[in-house]
């Protein structure tokens, strides 16, 4: 077991080195010049932007930029802003609050998707079966940002049950709107999976047999079909974890919540490589921690998958 | 058994994570008399002389006082100055207030302004604002030099001698670039851009008043004594992402005062806010520019014709009814109408008057000297919601003119800027103009003097550069302003942009707020803003 954890943990080193190289040098290849856009349309003084590329380290060639910058990184510098803010307390102010927003699209995920999946795959065929497969379908085929300025102009601005945007605290309370927004495209897909995985385990040999040794049904469904249905909806999960961790930027955008996604976005128009890289990297390996732990969760859900001794 | 331990394993795990993020919790105090407002994330340190866009802008006029202010039609009012006056527009004599103190309790001096912009100048600084220093005798773009123009007579008093008599000089002076700066920058200039001290009606309310990317809070400065006398107990600035968001909360009632309105809700949001709405006219002046090194738009006769056929052969009221839901104004001139001196009857202003049989006179006689060939395209950068109106302009040319005519996207406004920079652009390309500070040759000179920074077309006229050296000598602004509108004569000729339209203020405010008017800048008048 840490052996295997170990193993994981070492591949991620190249996967670091290997990311912000070549983030950084996507960065580095984007086209137009960032002290250029600084001046904005009022002309460029051009003794000043060489000052300021030199300041940036912009005036060296690729291989020395990336250097000082995995240089900086070693002795806790993530390099800095051109608003003169160090990058390190940006993460450290933005990754809570989207890993609070993607805690709770990841609850509602859980608790309506498996929900709503489970009582629809038990009761194959049935209205609520066929309504959910309706719903489901409508809920994958709306985009993002159409569930999320209805919702607000609904819930916040119609109502006013909600605030319409997210306060600089980002609060639980505040986060549950977009969260839910967040949730909706996964609950849809979870609902199905769940409902198929379902139907599949209630047709096995197992659960003829629980039902034969003359179980009640709520102890089949609870300790038979749905622990062993839950498989692909884990994998799912904390799959989607990892993307709502990193590409909330439409639903972050709408609710203006100051988290990774809208501060990456700006980063980008910006061209502040720094902020980028560090941010992506950051990404990366919230990502195979994430993978890691799903894989460890299929050895606690399912007893024939061990690891290592 | 086994699935209750898994069970409980899930909803510690989950627990665990869900507190571990719960860090902070909600303060929201009872400071109601705080007005919240839209802005954006500065983009720089909050430092006067580096900050030259708007999110860092709307903060350092809320927080400093400069000599002088604008009020709502931008005429300039003395703020800390007590008199500016010059006999040749060379030399100009400044006597400032006395008494005025910043927050941290120093006196504010002619030395807190003297050494300010002699810091903004310098060019080690690498100040974004330095060109702003340029007319002060001394000033170098090559070299660390000393702004010898500038000297103390006085705590109170100070003198400064410009390298040519400028007659708008005092007009600039309440531009945040000329702000005092407190000797507490100096000692640590990086650590004064997180929390800057001013001198003006409002300050920060704590050392962590700036939240990054969230907001920042200003509170009333008791001690601010000028005529911007905060009528209410302070601001809270806050960072949108977009508009849209910011619009949201408006209705929401979340947000007090708003300024620009999102394009999706153009044509509704005078109904959704009734008399709360605002629309006015704006310093903003909106064109594209044809570089005179592309082939046949050279400086001479074929190139004049084809940029006035081309002038003629967009339907500009149209394109702003269609476009912008009629939020845009159609050009007369190169200037504003905001913007005293401004005018709409020009001689051979009607070269902005849609004309398409014109129009085709115009470009077939331009055909008879040389035959045209090709596409007539115009840049713009796709991430600033231009590409509708382009469109539109290059669908008009195409239709009146039966050219090719398209629009070329550059996905960013850095690479965009790039291109035009360093002249790599071989189309036409979208230029604008928001005015420093209001004056005709604010719009004029950096745009289309010889050699100016912002002549991104690099047009040169000496007639033209002799009308600007006139106005800016000009006894009075009016004498100035005629000289001006002579030389927009001649740029309606040579067309160095082609005019399109002039923005317009939109925005908003909520139903806690009264006295809410926008400046000729199109930003608020926070200070005198009131809430119940």
């Amino acid at each position: 077991m840490f052996s295997y954890i170990l193993k994981r943990a070492l591949q991620a080193v190249p996967v670091f080195f290997g990311t912000t190289l070549l983030i950084y040098f996507m960065v580095f290849a984007m086209p137009g010049d960032p002290i250029v856009a600084l001046f904005g349309d009022k002309g460029v003084n051009e003794a000043v932007a060489e000052q300021l590329r030199a300041r940036y380290h912009l005036d060296q060639p690729f291989i020395m930029q990336y250097l000082i910058y995995i240089g900086g990184i070693f002795q806790g510098d993530f390099g800095t802003s051109f608003s003169g803010q160090p990058v390190g307390a940006i993460l450290a102010q933005t990754f809570p609050v989207t890993l609070r927003l993607a805690t709770i699209a990841v609850f509602f995920e859980m608790v309506v998707g498996i929900g709503i999946g489970l009582v629809a795959g038990l009761r194959k065929g049935k209205l609520f079966d066929s309504s959910t497969l309706v719903v489901s379908l409508l809920l994958i085929s709306v985009p993002i940002f159409v569930i999320g300025f209805v919702l607000q102009f609904l819930f916040a601005i119609k109502l006013g049950w909600a605030r319409a945007t997210v306060s600089g605290d980002a609060t639980f309370s505040e986060l549950i709107l977009p969260g839910i927004v967040l949730a909706t495209i996964g609950i849809a897909y979870i609902i199905r999976l769940t409902r198929s995985s379902v139907i599949e385990t209630t047709g096995q040999d197992f659960v003829r047999t629980a039902y034969s040794k003359g179980l009640s049904s709520g102890r089949v469904v609870r300790f038979h079909v749905l622990r062993n249905s839950l498989i692909p909806v884990v994998t799912y999960l904390s799959i989607d974890f990892g993307i709502l961790l990193v590409g909330a930027t439409v639903t972050e955008g709408i609710f203006n919540v100051p988290g990774v996604g809208r501060t990456l976005y700006q980063a980008i128009i910006r061209g502040e490589g720094p902020t980028v890289v560090s941010f992506v990297t950051v990404m990366v390996l919230i990502y195979l921690v994430v993978n890691l732990l799903t894989d460890l969760l299929y050895a606690a859900l399912d007893p024939r998958i061990r690891y290592g001794k | 058994m086994r699935i209750n331990k898994l069970g409980l394993a899930v909803i510690a795990v989950a627990a665990t994570v869900a507190l571990s993020l719960t860090g902070c919790a909600a303060s929201d105090g009872g400071n109601d008399n705080i007005v919240s407002v839209n802005g954006s994330e500065p983009q720089n340190p909050l430092i006067s002389t580096n900050t030259n866009e708007v999110g860092g802008g709307l903060i350092l006029d809320s927080i400093y006082a400069g000599l002088v202010y604008y009020d709502e039609a931008g005429t300039p009012v003395n703020d800390m100055a007590e008199s500016i006056t010059s006999a040749d527009n060379i030399t100009w004599d400044i006597k400032i207030k006395s008494g005025w103190k910043f927050t941290n309790g120093e006196d504010v001096t002619a030395d807190s302004y003297v050494n300010a912009w002699q810091y903004g100048a310098k060019l080690s600084n690498a100040q974004l604002n330095s060109y702003y220093f340029d007319a002060i005798e001394g000033f170098s773009y090559d070299t660390d030099t000393e702004l010898t123009g500038l000297s103390v007579v006085s705590p109170t008093e100070f003198t400064v001698k410009l390298s040519s008599a400028q007659s708008d000089f005092p007009l600039r002076l309440g531009y945040s670039g000329f702000y005092p700066l407190p000797q507490a920058f100096f000692d640590d200039p990086t650590g004064f851009g997180e929390h800057p001290i001013g001198n003006g009606p409002y300050k920060l309310e704590s050392d962590s008043a700036w939240k990054h990317n969230v907001d920042i809070t200003l509170v009333k400065n008791p001690e601010y004594n000028g005529g911007r006398k905060a009528l209410n107990g302070g601001l809270n600035i806050v960072f949108y992402a977009t508009l849209d968001a910011a619009y949201a909360d408006l209705l929401s009632d979340n947000l007090d005062v708003m300024a620009g309105i999102p394009d999706a809700a153009l044509t509704t949001f005078e109904g959704d806010l009734g008399d709360r709405a605002v629309m006015q006219g704006a310093a903003v002046f909106q064109s594209f520019t044809i570089p005179q090194r592309l082939a046949h738009f050279g400086a001479n006769e074929e190139g004049n014709l084809r940029r006035q056929a081309i002038a003629m052969s967009i339907d500009r009221v149209q394109i702003i009814d269609k476009i912008f839901n009629g939020t845009k104004q159609p050009a007369s001139d190169f200037t504003s109408p905001v913007i005293a001196g401004w005018s709409d009857t020009l001689a051979g202003a009607d070269v902005l008057t849609y004309n398409p049989t014109k129009a085709k006179e115009l470009w077939a006689a331009a055909d008879a000297i040389s035959p045209w060939s090709g596409s007539f395209q115009i840049a713009y950068n796709a991430d600033g919601g231009h590409q509708g109106w382009v469109d539109a302009v290059t669908n008009s040319i195409k239709n009146t003119l039966g050219i090719d005519s398209t629009g070329a996207a550059y996905a960013t406004f850095a690479e965009f800027r790039t291109a035009i920079t360093d002249q790599s652009i071989a189309t036409a390309f979208r230029t604008g103009w928001q005015a420093d500070y209001p004056a005709l040759a604010n719009f004029l000179t950096p745009l289309y003097q010889s050699g100016a920074g912002a002549n991104d077309g690099q047009y040169s006229n000496d007639q033209v550069d002799a009308l600007f050296t006139q106005g800016n000598s000009a006894a009075t602004l009016d004498e100035a302003n005629k000289f001006y509108q002579s030389a927009q004569e001649i740029l309606l000729k040579e067309l160095p942009a082609i005019p399109m339209w002039y923005g317009v203020t939109n925005g908003g405010y909520g139903t806690k707020v009264s006295g809410v008017k926008f400046g000729w800048n199109s930003v608020p008048l926070l200070h005198s803003i009131i809430k119940q």
